[in-house]
Parts: structure tokens; C-alpha cells; sequence
């Protein structure tokens, strides 16, 4: 479904993701782990389209189509999601209407009708129990003086209306208490169908524990320098990157 | 990159004026130039009582001493007042009892601009009083409005009917002497709207007149006119759209509002003329005095605009809280995109005690536009406990748009509290990507926060007005992307 072949990605002259490969394919889980500044969620801004980053090398496809071609809001359109690392805040708007103009958009580029109010509000409903979110919440403002695990479940709620084929989540993790992670988890699994695709952004095992990943990736220096299954994720967790990253070929 | 965001605000917010037309109706005009002839001629043409012609020469006599205003933070060409027409109509008599009986394409503009001259609006409870080009051609839901003792009609109508109302309240609020324009409009006024709210009476309709600017070089001089008596309660809304026109249009309008005892009135505008072309040119030069007094204990007063248009906004909708406990409201948003220049705000003049105000100004600069905020919060002597607060933000889109704060406070009386707060922020190029992350294009985006930034005045109108403004803020800053 995702094909990431020798990206390399750069913002202001600064290359950041250099010679990256990924495949990702339908049905599949994949976590991406690496140190800090290491390039995922610069991998994960180019994936959705983020123009602010410079693409100077490298292809990626998706669902057969040029993904490079087509530009932010397109994508999101053809299926694919991003949970924010930092999710921002929109003062005014609600969750509510901010939720129903994404999926009105995303259903008039599919060529469908816009859900009425009604039908909007049944699906809300529906998803709010799915993760779990308190009901105020989306009457709120997006994100406004949300704290930290509730923008986080706000991410999962985002998601779980737009119905992703492909959703990474940037450290969805992060900032999350145990019930709140197990919400999260619970989230994304129930969501999880032959068809799509999730990759998580991580720097934790124990959020592997609940989604379990088919591969786990370890970025380092803009590159994927070791992939392998979901014991790696253990055995990162005990012994730090300092012995995968001496492992690593130098360049590519 | 930062260039890369600029380049993509620019794209958006570089938008064509979406309701630009022209209707030729045939004139009945003033032939060019000022004079006391002019004014005799408009007198004469609009059968007004002896007072109007006395009031309108006065004015005249002195406006001629006075200058143009140089103050605002504005800047246009100079006008040669010489060169405006200062009367013209629709030729065929106004006074329709009927709608059929109006003009047809008079009828399809409205159509075209969405103006609910029809049924279905009525419906909702709107009674419509259309002015176009200055004369007034249609009324709906009068009976309603009669049966409580509510007078809605035109200006000249109401100098017909009503010239004693008119002769008692008229230039009270805003005397000719006021101001520039102010003696200008009091010279050569066209027409407007008049509404009287009789004693106890709520008013049971949202009361509305559509102004609309037609005519090649000619001026338009409203004025508007409401006295709630004691105890009443109106809501009365403005709104305006005009075509696409080579040569700036001056408009120059007063509005007097005077509430009594215990009265309330409710004043909303959705202000859209053609702010000129994306260079700035011929865009209309709105030079308005808006004032409202409460006059009696208890009463209260707000104002609610939203202001898109204009190449040139001079605008300061103010109150004078006379009335023990009265109560100002002065709610704003104010867009200026391309070349569009605005000089508005409010002033609040406290005279009574414990009288209260409220000043939410929230700016919406795009382009190369200039967007300033200028406001003067007064308590006199005599205002023990007055009251103010003001919160004026400013949202700044792309850099090359301007945003300017000059609140001014003059303080009499030891026992009253000014509070001021003042923002300025920007659309975030991190606000924009997670709306396109979502699969919101960029002027929905854009749309999208700009609405929320204005949510706090857009919730004080009246509802279905409340949508059109907020279609209205999209449009005023969409663009050709896409
Ligand atoms: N807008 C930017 N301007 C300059 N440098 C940037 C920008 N965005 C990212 N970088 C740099 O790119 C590198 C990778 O950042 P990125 O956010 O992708 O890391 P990350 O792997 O997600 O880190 P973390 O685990 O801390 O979230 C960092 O050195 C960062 O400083
Ligand atoms: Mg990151």
C-alpha cells in the first residue's frame, strides 16, 4: 500500500531524511522507534505532505499513486491520517464542526453526499463510545486548553471518524496514564481491518504490549538502520541504540 | 519556507469580489455638483416639509467651513465633491403597496444578491425594507408590524407621515454639526430607513434594510433613524452588497438610535461593498456616524458589525450612556484583505451611573491591507461606578498586512474601572497543515479559523444573519487556489 524508496527529505538545506526505504502493506502494523531528532515525525510530515519539508530524492507510492504528486489535503482525502505529536489548537472551532467539514470534504472528493446533522451527530455518538472520549469534549474547542492525554485521545477520536486505509501515529503514546494508553490501543485495534494499515510512533515497548506490530523499524540519522519483529522493541527497551547504531553500515 | 507560506496566504486571500454586477435602472438624477440649489432640488423632489429644507441648508452653510478629516489612519485620493451626483431614483414612483408592482429587474438584482425580498423570508420573520439607490421600494409584514404601533418605513416617507417624530429626534443623537461627513450627509441625505418603537412594545420581528449602492458617481446618503420609546425592544439589522464599479463611490450615512427607560435596541450589520480591485481601485469609501444614545435609566444599546468591504472604512458606531445603569455593547469584526484600508472602533461615553460597557474588537487583516482599531472609553464626572471592559484583537494573515491598536481613555471619576486587553496573533502555517492534514483544503482552512476567531461577535447576531457572516468571512478571504 506504502512504498518509501530512497527518500531523502530536506527543510532549509538541512537534510533530515536521507536514503530512506519502507514498505508498508495492507493489513500490516509497523512501529518506528529511534532517538530523539532522529527523523520520524519529519518522515511522517512528508508522508502526509507537509510543504514546508523539501522531498529532493526518492519515490513514494501509495495505493498505486504518486503520493509526491498530490498535495496535502488530497491525501488525506485518499485515506491517509496523522496523528500529531503536537497536536495544535484552533481557537472557536468546535471538535464538532471541525470533525464535519474534514468528513464533508473527504466525501465530496469521493463524489458522495455530505452527512446531514443527523447522521453526523449518529456517527459522532458511535465513535465517542468507540474511544472512549468524554461527551463535552467535542462540543470543545479543537485542542483548546485540552491537557495532554486528551489531545492525544482527541487524535484517536479524529481518527477513528475519518476511518484512515493508512494512519501513523507521531508519539500517541506520549503523555498518556495506563487507562488512557489502553483507551488508545483499544482504539486503534478495534480499527484495524485486512485492508489497512497502521505505523507507530513510538519510543516505548509498553505501548507495543496492546497493539502488537508485525515489524519494528529503528531510525537513526534520517535512515532505517535495523528492522525486525516485535522483539526488537524488547530488546532496544533493555539495551538502549548505542549497539544497533554501532552495527549500522556507515552511509548507505 | 516562511516565503513558501506568504506565497500560499497570498494565493488564498487574493480573492475576487464574488457579487460584482451592475443593474442599469433608468435615473432620475441630480445633475453634478454641490449648491444650495442641489438642496432646494432634493428638497423639492422628495415633497419635504419647510423644517427639512431649513435643516438640510444649515447643514450645508456648515459643512462649506468645514475640512475633510485627515486624522484616520487611512489614505484615499481626494475628493472633488464637485463631481458627485447627489440625487438620483429609481424613475418610476417608489410607494409600492404590492411587490409585483416593483420593477422586474430591479427584483432579479436583489435575486442576484441573495436578498430575501420573498415569502419564505417573511416567513422567518423578517420584515424587509429595501433601499436602493436611495429610495426605498418595498415593504413586507407592515400589518404586523402597524398592529402593535410600530412605524418601519422610509426616511421620506416617515417626513410625510411622521414629520413630527421626525422634527423631534432627528440630528438629537448626531448634530449636523458633528463632523464632516456627518454635515454633508445632513445637507444632501437620500433617503433611509425610520423605525419607532412605541411604549412596552416588543417589537415581534427582526427589522431589516438592505442598502445597496448603484449609481455611477453618486454619493449615497442614508439616514437611519430609530427611537425606542420606554420599555420597548427592537432588533433591527443592516446589510449590504455593491456591484463592481470603475469609479470610487462615496458613501457618507448617519445612524441615530435613542432608547428610553428600560428600552433595548439592537443593532447588527453585514457590511460588503465592492472593496475595489485588488490594486485598491474603485473600491467605495465608507465614511459613516453611528451613534446611539440611552438616553433613559436602565436602557441599552449594542452594535454588532461585521464589516468585509469597503476600499476605505471610517466607521465608529459609539454610545453615550446617559441613563443611570444603561448598558453599551460594541461588537466588531472587521476584515480587510488586498488594499482595503479601516479606521474603525468605537466610543463609549459614560455619563450616568453605574453604566456599563463592553468593547470586543477583532480584526482580520489579509494582503497588503491596513486594519486599525482606534476607541475612547469616557467617564465623566458624574459616572460613579462606570464600567468598561475591552478586548481588541488583531489576527494577522501572511506579513505584508498591517494591524494598528489606538484605544484612548479619558478617565473623570475616581470610582470607575477601565480594563484593556489587547492580542495580536497569526494563522499558523502548523493551524493550516493539521486543517489539510484532515483533508481541509486551504481556503476552507483558512475559513474554517478565521470563524473561530470571530465566533465571539458572529454568536451576538441574529442567527440567520449569523450565517451569511460567516459565509460572508470566507468569501472576503478565499482565493484562486485549488
Ligand atoms: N522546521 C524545522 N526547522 C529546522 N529543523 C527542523 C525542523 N523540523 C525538524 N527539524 C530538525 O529535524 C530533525 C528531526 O526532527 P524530527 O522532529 O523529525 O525528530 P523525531 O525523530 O520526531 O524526534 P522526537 O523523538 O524528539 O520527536 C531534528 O534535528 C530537528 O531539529
Ligand atoms: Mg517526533
Amino acid at each position: 500500500m506504502l512504498n518509501i524508496k530512497n527518500l531523502s527529505a530536506s527543510i532549509n538545506g538541512k537534510t533530515i531524511i536521507s536514503g530512506l526505504n519502507l514498505e508498508v502493506k495492507e493489513g500490516e502494523v509497523h512501529a518506528i522507534m529511534g532517538p530523539n531528532g532522529s527523523g520520524k515525525s519529519t518522515l511522517a510530515s512528508v508522508i502526509a505532505g507537509r510543504e514546508t519539508f523539501d522531498v529532493d530524492e526518492g519515490t513514494i507510492t501509495y495505493m498505486g499513486k504518486n503520493l509526491l504528486d498530490l498535495p496535502a489535503e488530497t491525501r488525506a482525502r485518499e485515506g491517509i491520517f496523522l496523528g500529531f505529536q503536537y497536536p495544535v489548537e484552533i481557537p472557536g472551532v468546535s471538535i464538532a464542526n471541525f470533525m464535519r467539514t474534514a468528513i464533508n470534504e473527504k466525501r465530496k472528493y469521493l463524489g458522495l453526499e455530505p452527512l446531514t446533522g443527523a447522521e453526523f451527530l449518529k456517527l459522532m455518538e458511535e465513535k465517542k463510545k468507540m474511544v472512549d472520549i468524554q461527551s463535552k469534549l467535542t462540543n470543545r474547542s479543537v485542542n483548546e486548553g485540552f491537557s495532554g492525554g486528551e489531545k492525544k485521545k482527541n487524535e484517536i477520536f479524529q481518527m477513528a471518524m475519518l476511518e484512515p486505509r493508512l494512519a501513523i501515529l507521531d508519539e500517541t503514546d506520549s503523555g498518556l496514564d495506563i487507562d488512557a494508553l489502553k483507551v488508545v490501543a483499544k482504539g486503534v485495534n478495534k480499527l484495524r481491518r485486512p485492508d489497512n494499515a497502521t505505523i507507530v510512533i513510538t519510543h516505548y515497548q509498553r505501548l507495543l504490549d496492546y497493539i502488537t506490530p508485525d515489524f519494528v523499524h529503528v531510525l537513526y540519522d534520517g535512515r532505517i538502520i535495523k528492522s525486525g519483529d516485535k522483539n526488537l522493541a524488547l530488546e532496544l527497551e533493555k539495551k538502549g541504540y548505542d549497539w544497533v547504531k554501532k552495527e549500522a553500515p556507515a552511509g548507505v | 519556507m516562511k516565503d513558501d507560506d506568504n506565497k500560499i496566504l497570498q494565493e488564498v486571500t487574493g480573492s475576487d469580489y464574488k457579487y460584482g454586477f451592475y443593474t442599469d435602472i433608468e435615473m432620475d438624477q441630480a445633475p453634478p455638483g454641490l449648491t444650495e440649489d442641489t438642496i432646494r432640488f432634493i428638497s423639492a423632489k422628495k415633497n419635504e416639509p419647510e423644517f427639512m429644507l431649513e435643516f438640510r441648508l444649515k447643514a450645508f452653510r456648515h459643512w462649506q467651513t468645514l475640512k475633510e478629516p485627515e486624522w484616520a489612519h487611512v489614505e484615499y485620493p481626494s475628493i472633488n465633491y464637485q463631481d458627485l451626483i447627489y440625487y438620483s431614483a429609481p424613475r418610476k414612483k417608489p410607494k409600492y403597496d404590492n411587490i409585483d408592482e416593483v420593477d422586474p429587474e430591479l427584483l432579479e438584482t436583489f435575486e442576484k444578491l441573495g436578498i430575501p425580498l420573498d415569502e419564505q423570508k417573511s416567513l422567518a420573520g423578517v420584515a424587509v425594507d429595501a433601499v436602493m439607490d436611495s429610495v426605498s421600494v418595498g415593504s413586507t409584514f407592515k400589518k404586523t408590524l402597524e398592529e402593535q404601533g410600530v412605524i418601519f418605513c422610509s426616511f421620506s416617507e416617515a417626513l410625510q407621515k411622521h414629520p413630527e417624530l421626525i422634527k423631534k429626534h432627528m440630528g438629537t443623537v448626531v448634530p449636523y454639526t458633528d463632523n464632516f461627513f456627518a454635515a454633508l450627509n445632513s445637507a444632501v441625505f437620500s433617503d433611509g430607513s425610520f423605525a419607532y418603537i412605541p411604549k412596552g412594545v416588543k417589537c415581534p420581528l427582526e427589522l431589516s434594510t438592505y442598502f445597496r449602492i448603484n449609481a455611477a458617481n453618486t454619493g449615497q446618503f442614508e439616514r437611519t433613524l430609530i427611537v425606542a420609546e420606554e420599555g420597548s425592544y427592537v432588533s433591527y439589522m443592516e446589510g449590504c452588497t455593491a456591484p463592481i464599479r470603475d469609479e470610487n463611490q462615496l458613501h457618507a450615512a448617519i445612524v441615530e438610535i435613542i432608547a428610553h427607560k428600560d428600552a433595548e435596541v439592537k443593532y447588527s450589520t453585514v457590511q460588503n461593498w465592492w472593496p475595489g480591485d485588488k490594486e485598491g481601485k474603485g473600491g467605495v469609501y465608507n465614511f459613516v456616524t453611528k451613534r446611539g444614545i440611552c438616553e433613559g435609566d436602565n436602557s441599552k444599546i449594542s452594535w454588532t458589525q461585521v464589516e468585509t468591504g469597503s476600499a476605505v472604512t471610517w466607521k465608529y458606531p459609539s454610545l453615550i450612556l446617559k441613563g443611570d445603569n444603561s448598558t453599551g455593547e460594541f461588537y466588531s469584526v472587521a476584515v480587510t484583505n488586498n488594499k482595503q484600508q479601516a479606521d474603525t472602533g468605537t466610543k463609549m461615553i459614560h455619563l450616568g451611573k453605574n453604566t456599563r460597557s463592553t468593547i470586543i474588537s477583532k480584526g482580520i487583516s489579509a494582503g497588503q491591507s491596513n486594519n486599525s482599531y482606534r476607541g475612547l472609553v469616557k467617564t465623566s464626572k458624574k459616572a460613579e461606578n462606570a464600567r468598561n471592559f475591552s478586548q481588541c484583537d488583531s489576527l494577522l494573515l501572511g506579513d505584508q498586512s498591517g494591524a494598528h491598536t489606538f484605544p484612548y481613555l479619558d478617565v473623570g471619576n475616581r470610582t470607575s474601572i477601565v480594563e484593556h486587553e489587547a492580542t495580536t496573533s497569526k494563522i499558523s502555517e502548523d493551524q493550516l497543515f493539521y486543517c489539510l492534514q484532515r483533508g481541509i483544503d486551504m481556503e476552507g482552512a483558512i475559513g474554517l479559523i478565521v470563524n473561530g476567531y470571530a465566533k465571539e461577535v458572529l454568536s451576538k447576531l441574529p442567527m440567520e444573519f449569523a450565517v451569511e457572516a460567516q459565509k460572508l468571512l470566507s468569501v472576503s478571504l478565499e482565493g484562486s487556489v485549488g
